[in-house]
């Protein structure tokens, strides 16, 4: 499990993650601190199956407004090639072990998407 | 801490009090994603994981490419359900051979079928016999030290050609393997009898070839991406009157790919070379001239788009339009597909297997089903019998989508638990798993092995890897596995 270093005095940062019941979780973070790692450090359920190396999209989250979305750092090729695999994957979606904490992010919204995919028989009848 | 989360909220079951007992076949992502969720839930659960080898993590283990080492770190999630002492790994057992399904079954609530896809598809064309062609699930068991194949030795010295029949990520991998600089092979987890073989390969181009057109290619951006990167490896630009023109309007993952294929590789001054043919099928192999044993090439058909079908839908059919070029190759490797069979003795359990599909008849949550739910009202759920992964959805998607799929067949299991829609109608206590099936064990005079053992084995290989500067050197043979643990 992640262990994360406290944030020094006048430099915490928001994060509110929405789970997948709607439950909001707000916590208070440092810079360079990872949505994965955040989220498992506080016992979300955020699977992170490749340890936050950007080779499995199970870290997939949304981001809630594209005004937050708009903020962060553009998604590298190499995690755009990860969300283009992430189940329910939206125009805000990220991979969580990619977005870190700063000043500019401080306050973001995110919520987990649902992990099983809700299939019915009837998806199964061909 | 892991396993107590939801303890207070979903402890034991409504409809009984004492503990439930599953026994799960097969130690891949799905048998292990499952048990993880499962123990998560029900509180008193206690997992028996039965694998036929004497170590665990399926294709984890034995099918990811060793220069995909992330990859693999879902591992570090499967060490932990494994040190719960709510889970028993026994391994070196082969369930439906060695332990009939009739003598496992009455000892658990639930089973769980998570036992994967272990054989492959062929193409049943002239010439498949020859020297020089393997199976990708043959060459990719041998590189990975899978001691099924562990003595394939192909032959990569005979010419420079080789030939990919398929265009998923498995013959992707395939490809990248046989254009990688060996020196960077060196450092993964690669059998070392595989790295020699490799820097003995004079192969310099490889040719992936698929049936159908670019936007039909099952493989992935990331490993496209990947070879693509290669040093000193070009890549043939794809005439591009077979890609879309106007690849902006299709959805964004279609759109990605097709716009990195349209790109192609930057690199231009290079020693190898692959490419991807679209639209062609083998028909046959032949021998040289030389040796009537030997690989020397494949021949094609060329084929189109059905009339009516639509090059840029994703399922689009094609039918064969003339016979096309003769490729040489010395070495072919068919990747057409991983296929999984039926356990001896499920049919007992009622279980219904559609061998088509290779997959376990479920409702798609993960409950085995009676075939003949012909009727639209309810089919009828096997009681107790489930299944997850590759043989529950058949042998396509990623570590990810297996684990989705494991956590779906999860809920169901502990929905059921939840509902005692898994209560024995007889009440003869509660179901002890292996310490009753140990016996039966004993008698065909298995030799199981425990996670501590398995621990013992991972011991030796990590050793024996630091010498070369590897995270591990597999052992490649069940015997000397076992020799790890009984001298
Ligand atoms: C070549 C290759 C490369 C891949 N690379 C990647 C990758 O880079 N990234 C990624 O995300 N995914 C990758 N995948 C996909 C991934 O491996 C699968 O999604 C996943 O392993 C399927 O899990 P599973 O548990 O259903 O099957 P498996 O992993 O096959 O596990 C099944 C287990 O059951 C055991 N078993 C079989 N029969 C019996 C029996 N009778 N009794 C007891 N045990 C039995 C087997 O030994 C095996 O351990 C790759 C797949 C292949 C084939
Ligand atoms: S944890 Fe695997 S991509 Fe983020």
């Amino acid at each position: 499990h992640a262990h994360l270093t406290p944030p020094k005095p006048g430099e915490e940062r928001h994060v509110t993650f929405i789970d997948k019941d709607g439950s909001s979780h707000t916590f208070t973070v440092a810079d360079g601190d990872n949505l994965l790692d955040i989220a498992q450090a506080n016992d979300l359920e955020m699977e992170g199956a490749c340890g936050g190396s950007c080779a499995c999209s199970t870290c997939h989250v949304v981001v809630d407004s594209e005004a937050a979305y708009d903020v962060l750092p553009e998604p590298s090729d190499d995690e755009n090639d990860m969300l283009d695999l992430a189940f329910g994957l939206t125009e805000t979606s990220r991979l969580g072990c990619q977005v870190l904490m700063s000043k500019e992010v401080d306050g973001i919204v995110v919520r987990l998407p649902s992990m099983t995919r809700n299939l019915q028989k009837s998806d199964f009848e061909k | 801490a892991q396993f107590h989360r939801h303890a207070s909220s979903r402890a034991y079951s409504s409809a009984t009090q004492r503990p439930f007992r599953a026994a799960i076949i097969g130690s891949g992502p799905a048998g292990f994603y499952t048990a993880y969720r499962v123990m998560q839930r029900i509180e008193s659960s206690v997992i028996d994981m039965y694998e036929h080898l004497p170590v665990p993590f399926g294709l984890v283990r034995y099918g990811v490419a060793p220069d995909h080492p992330e990859v693999k770190n879902c591992q570090d999630k499967f060490e932990e359900v494994a040190d719960s002492a709510r889970f028993n790994f026994i391994g070196n057992v082969d369930v439906g051979h060695q332990i009939s399904l009739s003598a496992l079954a009455p000892h658990y609530d639930a089973i769980v079928f998570a036992y994967g896809a272990a054989k492959d598809n062929k193409l049943d064309i002239p010439g498949e016999h020859l020297n020089g062609i393997y199976s990708a699930r043959e060459f990719v068991g041998w590189y990975n030290g899978l001691p099924e194949f562990a003595d394939l030795n192909p032959r990569l010295d005979n010419g420079e050609q080789a030939v990919v029949i398929g265009q998923g990520n498995v013959a992707l991998d395939v490809a990248r393997v046989l254009l990688t600089p060996p020196d960077q092979l060196r450092g993964t987890d690669m059998a070392e009898n595989a790295i020699d073989t490799l820097s003995r390969s004079r192969i310099r181009s490889v040719k992936v070839v698929g049936r159908r057109g670019p936007m039909q290619a099952s493989f992935t951006i990331k490993e496209l991406r990947e070879l693509l990167q290669l040093p000193s490896v070009s890549f043939t630009s794809i005439p591009p009157h077979l890609l879309p023109q106007d690849p902006a309007r299709l959805p964004r993952q279609s759109k990605r790919l097709m716009q990195l294929l349209a790109k192609g590789s930057t690199n231009h001054v290079s020693s190898k070379n692959w490419d991807l043919d679209f639209l062609m099928s083998p028909t046959s192999f032949h021998p040289s001239p030389g040796n009537a044993e030997q690989l020397a090439s494949v021949s094609f058909m060329k084929n189109e788009f059905r009339s009516g079908a639509d090059p840029l839908d994703k399922s689009a059919r094609v039918q064969a339009l003339v016979p096309g070029d003769d490729i040489p190759a010395s070495a072919a490797f068919r990747s057409v597909g991983y296929k999984s069979l039926p356990l001896p003795g499920m049919d007992h359990l009622g279980v219904s297997f559609d061998l088509g599909r290779g997959i376990i008849i479920n409702d798609g949550l993960g409950r085995a089903i009676r075939e003949s739910a012909s009727d639209h009202e309810a089919f009828t759920a096997i009681r107790g019998v489930y299944c997850a992964g590759w043989v529950k959805r058949g042998p396509v998607g990623v570590i990810a989508s297996t684990m989705q799929d494991a956590f779906a067949t999860a809920d169901s299991i502990v929905e059921d638990w939840n509902q005692g829609l898994l209560e024995d109608p007889s009440p003869n206590g509660a179901r002890t798993g292996w310490e009753a099936v140990r016996e039966a064990a004993e008698k065909a005079a298995c030799r199981p092995v425990s996670w501590s053992e398995w621990r013992k084995i991972d011991q030796v290989e990590k050793e024996r890897g630091q010498k070369s500067g590897k995270p591990r050197e597999k052992l490649t043979s069940v015997k000397e596995m076992l020799e790890v643990l009984d001298g």
